[in-house]
């Protein structure tokens, strides 16, 4: 066993749990076939619906502890939106609330051991970013028409560096949909990763006990300390998103500087 | 052979690519310093400021993560 595991490196791979699999068995992964990402995230639709929906179906005056979690994420939600794109963003926060809530279950839902994380796709939040992306720039031109484009157009700098500023904005706008997708993709892969890592230096004990006594004692209290830090990032990188979504629907509402 | 020379060259532009977590550690780093000690300044105007905070260092971030597309580009694209 020793030298099968010399030549092969780590007992597995730390990206295998990233693989997308059929749930019914085979190999085809077609756009109907039912895999892992579908029944992660059909799970995180499930526990918003029993925290926001069944949690507070007693509607009680003093809360039952469900209720005031579910309060707790509306009211905290609610007051950044207002904070940062202003009141009349109020009108977008069934929106943000949905994409927070979706972001924060399905993080929360792949710490579980086992478990898929949806997130750490960056098809899933690619398309969770472009469509905040394509929303805010139509919602710009509808509600300032043509007035939008003074978002790229600095008033408060000095005319010469007007045109040089318009183009950095100009690339800076077009590349906020790639970092948003890839902030949350990769913090989510990367953390993942990392203690997929540690934990095939774990079993290092059972091949060898000179070095692995040492070795695998510090790798679980790593593995541990990692996977605090993980459940930090995976409400982070959900506030993050939604908070630089807010700013991005600042940006539509009120162009000018 | 050629093929091995492309490889060798992406495995070390991935690997090169990592100087960039360094740039974007010093970013975030400097953000939150400043946030820290202008807050332990000003305890009471803190509050306010955990958002622009967060702001902040996810723009720092956004530049880290660059370096870590350019190595995803590297080791799968090219």
């Amino acid at each position: 066993m020793a030298t099968e595991e010399q030549s092969e490196g780590l007992v597995f791979h730390p990206m295998d749990q990233f693989a997308i699999k059929p749930l019914f068995g085979g190999d085809a992964v077609h756009m109907y076939t039912p895999t892992n990402a579908t029944l992660w995230m059909a799970l995180t639709v499930l526990c918003i619906f029993a925290l926001f929906v069944l949690g507070t179906r007693g509607r009680a005056i003093v809360p039952t502890r469900i209720q005031s979690i579910a309060e707790l994420g509306y009211g905290f939600i609610h007051k950044m939106v207002e904070d940062v794109a202003g009141k009349d963003a109020l009108k977008y926060f069934p929106y943000i609330f949905t994409v927070f809530c979706f972001i924060v279950f399905s993080n929360f839902l792949g710490l579980l051991p086992k478990a898929f994380t949806t997130t750490s796709h960056i098809a899933v939040t690619a398309i969770l970013a472009m469509a905040v992306f394509l929303t805010v720039t139509i919602l710009g031109f509808v509600k300032n028409g043509a007035g939008f484009l003074s978002l790229f157009w600095i008033s408060a700098a000095p005319l010469p560096l007007r045109p040089l500023l318009a183009l950095i904005e100009v690339i800076s706008y077009f590349v906020r949909p790639v970092s948003h997708s890839i902030r949350l993709a990769g913090n989510m892969m990367a953390g993942h990763a990392v203690i997929k890592v540690f934990a095939a230096f774990a079993p290092l004990v059972l091949i060898s006990t000179g070095i692995g006594l040492a070795v695998t004692p510090l790798s679980i209290i790593a593995i541990t300390a990692i996977y605090a830090l993980e459940v930090l990032v995976a409400f982070i990188q959900a506030y993050v998103f939604t908070i630089l979504t807010c700013v991005y629907l600042k940006d539509a509402l009120h162009p000018h500087h | 052979m050629e093929g091995d020379i492309v490889q060798m060259g992406a495995y070390i532009g991935a690997g090169l690519a990592c100087t960039g977590m360094g740039g974007a550690a010093v970013g975030v780093g400097h953000v939150v310093g400043n946030f820290l000690s202008g807050a332990l300044r000003n305890p009471s105007a803190a509050n306010g400021q955990t958002a622009t905070m967060f702001i902040g260092i996810a723009f720092a971030e956004a530049l880290g993560i660059f370096s870590f597309l350019v190595a995803l580009l590297l080791m799968f694209a090219v």
